[in-house]
């Protein structure tokens, strides 16, 4: 067991796990913040997607100590009302059935509107590659538009 | 028709604090169909509405919410007659002690066979009529009028000469002191304010912002992780096990060996079956996981050990050749085919699936000497009490389900077995556990959509008409995890074949059941899911042969069947049948039945160079009587085509040695994204009987794929997955 401090959705947080702990356990179960979601373990899914310093990271796959000193964004981080762009769009367009893997979707999403403003559907075929089982895709792909301001294409 | 519900009220009476009353509006069972347990307290638990002192409206919902938007649809039925203001429109929890809840079609609360909304939208109409004729009435009395020159909307009674307004907040303490109304006036379908319109769900503020709380998220105070270790061969037992070393290791606290249970039930108790396994108990789940990893132990594995994918094929096609059952039998068709002119024979084979839910199994539970809670995402919460009951021993009343949202289901959860864990596990080791399955569990552990070998012969006459079709259906029996077969038939295999609806004079549909120890299980669409690409693939090798357009031909045998009929002229329409496509492309048409509900689809697909198919456009057209949300409804096609495009592309569950080959998301794949085509949804107009919209659009979208890259390349596709991991 070590301690180990990184910055969680702005907070500076101490948590006390084995290093080997992915972060998507120590989001869950160390600090209470369950809208990470565990899907696959092995990084392929994305139901665990949060940003460290930005970028998406599947969680699952990231020892706690790799995340030591960086800056994590979970879905609880986004906002505190649901008013980041993405989460509107992603109510506008009705994209939830199960609801499952939509935090790790809307990460995914913010991460690629992050460094493409205005991704055009190639570039969100390429970025998007987390799984949904549901069958959520088309209206993912209408949410991101309207999320980049381009209305619904 | 029988005595149709009645509705009744009780003055609900508000706690301390609380300002004001509510009204309560509940339905129930006449009473001889009520149980005599229920019968004393048939008021209680049958509340489908409550109108508080602020207006809220909180509906009641005995459907477990799995993606499929159905609280969204059933609390839509009750705010349309109800007159609601949908802002003040909520969803209640689901009832927590199931045998206790009643309703008209079905005593158990279970979610399944798409039958949610149109089952309850009777009830939940007359149920939102009466508390409006009632808020109405009280809303006459305080001001001395006819309630007749007063009107209800949105939230609303309006005294229509004066122009007075009371909301209903200020309405309900008068309302619940007056009788209810037995037979309200419901509502002309042309003044619907919410039936049939697009509406967001209530559930996905939740759903976006990390809130909303599915199965695995339960937390509770003193709350212990468990991982199963599971006997990775179909059917094995413990031989013994060691777990010293895990013991040892941090947050550790129990290990646990369960003895495996029977998949096959008897009398309707569907799902505790489930393998021998080793479970590890401790703080926290990653804690439970790697300890896992530190068990040795050992299984008695022989029994299954011959179990093999080529096995089991070359098991069913021998067994082809023995009896079968007959389920439909019109005209004599064997004769039939020997005297046809010209004759078209074809073998089709469809593998095991898997569920995938995006959610694995989990369960918690939490056994004390006198009662039991249990936190499940399940589609049967009256089983998974009845399930906690028997394991604990407690009677079912001191047993509380609290079923949580479920991230996917597919039929998958309609099993109680992560309820049988969860509960055995909290009950040997005295606390609250949360059982927590990881992805491989998942693959490895399911109920599998059954196997299938089939076996089809048509005969076309000298003019080109076809005047017989034979299907023999060959495949492991689903219906025996409730009961034994009868007559041999397993009718789940059935769906989506006995009922092919084209007029042909001789017909005969037969099945040969096949019993395997693999446990197989409901999986959205059951039958559908294999039938339909069977036999719409099979008719469009007929057209092929008769030299006559796939959807013509369906078309020339479907003038008895006018719901079919318009289905598939819909969709044929706007998919633009007919128009030229070019070189490398073709469509395809495939329909089916669910119900009352029709539903056809045209799926276009471009075949590259290399032979990779690629679906550009899939166009469904649907008849399901009177659709209460067209959003919902286009998420729930949508979806359903992407499901059962991934599985006709990549979905195969193999078996080696009795065990399960494939283990995640690598080698058993799903649609990503990018592969996914754009899905128009059309719905027929219709006043026709109401149906289910889950589970018919799986059905088509592969015979559309398969009939496409016939039409793009000559290629016919007669077993699936399209794109094999085999080769």
């Amino acid at each position: 067991m070590n301690a180990i401090t990184l910055t969680v959705n702005r907070r500076r947080t101490t948590v006390t796990v084995a290093p080997d702990t992915p972060l998507l356990w120590v989001l869950r179960e160390s600090l209470g913040l369950t809208g990470t979601k565990y899907g696959c373990g092995i990084g392929l899914c994305g139901s665990c997607t949060v940003l460290m310093d930005g970028e998406a990271v599947r969680s699952c796959s990231l020892p706690i100590a790799d995340a030591a000193g960086h800056r994590v964004t979970t879905i609880e981080g986004l906002s505190r009302d649901r008013s980041h762009p993405v989460q509107r769009a992603w109510i506008e367009e009705d994209v939830p059935q199960c609801g499952y893997c939509q935090p790790g979707q809307i990460m995914a999403a913010v991460a690629l509107l992050a460094k493409r403003p205005h991704p055009t559907d190639a570039e969100i075929d390429a970025e998007m590659t987390n799984l949904c089982t549901c069958g959520t895709y088309q209206r993912i792909r209408a949410a991101i538009h309207r999320a980049a301001g381009g209305g619904v294409r | 028709m029988s005595a149709g519900p009645r509705v009744t009220r009780r003055r609900f009476l508000e706690t301390a604090g609380q300002v004001g009353g509510a009204l309560v509006i509940g339905c129930y069972l006449p009473q001889h169909r009520l149980a005599a347990a229920q019968r004393e307290a048939a008021f209680a638990p049958n509340v489908w509405l409550r109108v508080a002192s602020d207006g809220t409206v909180t509906v009641t919902v005995d459907k477990s919410e799995l993606g499929q938007g159905t609280q969204t649809a059933l609390a839509m039925i009750v705010a349309d007659e109800l007159e609601a203001d949908w802002s003040k429109v909520r969803v209640g929890p689901m009832p927590e002690d199931p045998a206790a809840w009643s309703r008209v079609v079905s005593r158990a609360v279970q979610t399944g066979g798409s039958t949610g909304v149109y089952t309850s939208y009777g009830i939940l109409r007359k149920a939102g009529a009466a508390a409006r004729a009632m808020l109405t009435a009280a809303a006459a009395a305080q001001w001395s009028v006819d309630p007749a020159s007063c009107r209800a909307e949105r939230g609303v009674v309006i005294h229509s000469p004066s122009r007075r307004r009371l909301g209903y907040g200020a309405l309900v303490d008068r309302a619940a002191a007056l009788p209810v109304p037995s037979d309200p006036p419901l509502k002309d379908p042309k003044d619907f304010r919410f039936i049939g319109s697009r509406v967001r769900r209530l559930d996905a503020p939740a759903k976006v912002d990390g809130s909303a709380a599915f199965g695995s998220d339960v937390t509770l105070p003193g709350m212990l992780v468990a991982s199963v270790e599971r006997c990775p061969a179909v059917g094995g037992t413990l031989a013994r096990h060691d777990g010293d070393r895990a013991r040892t290791m941090p947050g550790v606290r129990h290990i646990v060996a369960m003895a495996g249970l029977p998949w096959k039930g008897s009398g309707g108790a569907v799902g505790v079956g489930r393998a021998a396994g080793v479970a590890v108990v401790a703080d926290s789940y990653w804690q439970a996981a790697k300890a896992r990893e530190a068990l040795h132990v050992e299984w008695n594995a022989d029994a299954s050990a011959s179990l093999d994918s080529e096995a089991i094929r070359a098991e069913l096609l021998r067994r082809s050749a023995g009896p079968a059952a007959t389920a439909r039998a019109e005209g004599d068709a064997p004769a039939a085919l020997a005297a046809a002119g010209r004759r078209v024979d074809a073998e089709y084979e469809t593998p095991f699936l898997y569920h995938a839910p995006m959610e694995p199994m989990n369960c918690t539970a939490d056994v004390r000497a006198d009662a039991c809670e249990v936190w499940a995402p399940t589609q049967y919460p009256t089983r998974a009490q009845q399930v906690a009951a028997e394991m604990t021993g407690l009677p079912i009343e001191k047993v509380r389900v609290h079923t949580t949202y479920a991230g996917g289901a597919f039929g998958r959860r309609i099993d109680s077995d992560f309820v049988a864990e969860a509960v055995e596990l909290s009950k040997v080791t005295g606390a609250p556990v949360k059982v927590i399955w990881s992805r491989e569990d998942d693959v490895r552990h399911d109920f599998y959509r059954p196997v299938t070998y089939n076996r089809l012969s048509a005969a076309l006459d000298v003019s080109g008409r076809l005047v017989a079709w034979s299907h023999r259906i060959v495949g492991t029996p689903l219906d025996v995890k409730l009961a034994p077969l009868q007559n041999g038939l397993d009718e789940s295999l059935l769906t989506g074949a006995r009922d092919l609806p084209y007029a042909i004079p001789n017909i005969l549909v037969d099945e040969v059941a096949v019993e395997l120890p693999i446990p197989v299980g409901f999986l959205r669409s059951v039958g559908l899911t294999h039938n339909v690409f069977v036999v719409e693939s099979f008719f469009d090798e007929i057209a092929a042969a008769a030299g006559t357009d796939p959807f013509e031909l369906r078309r020339s045998l479907l003038a008895a069947r006018p719901r079919h009929l318009r289905t598939l002229e819909l969709a044929a329409e706007r998919a633009g049948w007919g128009a030229p496509l070019p070189a490398g492309r073709g469509r395809g048409i495939a329909l089916c039945e669910w119900g009352p509900t029709t539903c056809a689809e045209v799926a276009e697909v471009s075949v590259a160079a290399n032979g990779d198919a690629r679906v550009q456009r899939v166009v469904c057209a649907v008849d399901c009587g009177q659709a209460v949300n067209l959003m919902g409804l286009e998420a729930q096609i949508q979806g359903a085509i992407l499901y059962g495009l991934a599985a006709a592309l990549y979905g195969e569950i193999t078996f080696r040695r009795g065990q399960v080959v494939q283990s995640n998301f690598g080698d058993y794949r799903t649609l990503r994204l990018r592969e996914a085509p754009v899905v128009e949804v059309h719905v027929v107009p219709s006043a026709d009987r109401q149906g289910g919209i889950g589970e018919p659009p799986v059905g088509p979208i592969a015979p559309a794929v398969c009939n496409a890259i016939f039409a793009a390349t000559g290629r016919r596709i007669r077993r699936l997955p399209i794109v094999p991991a085999r080769t």
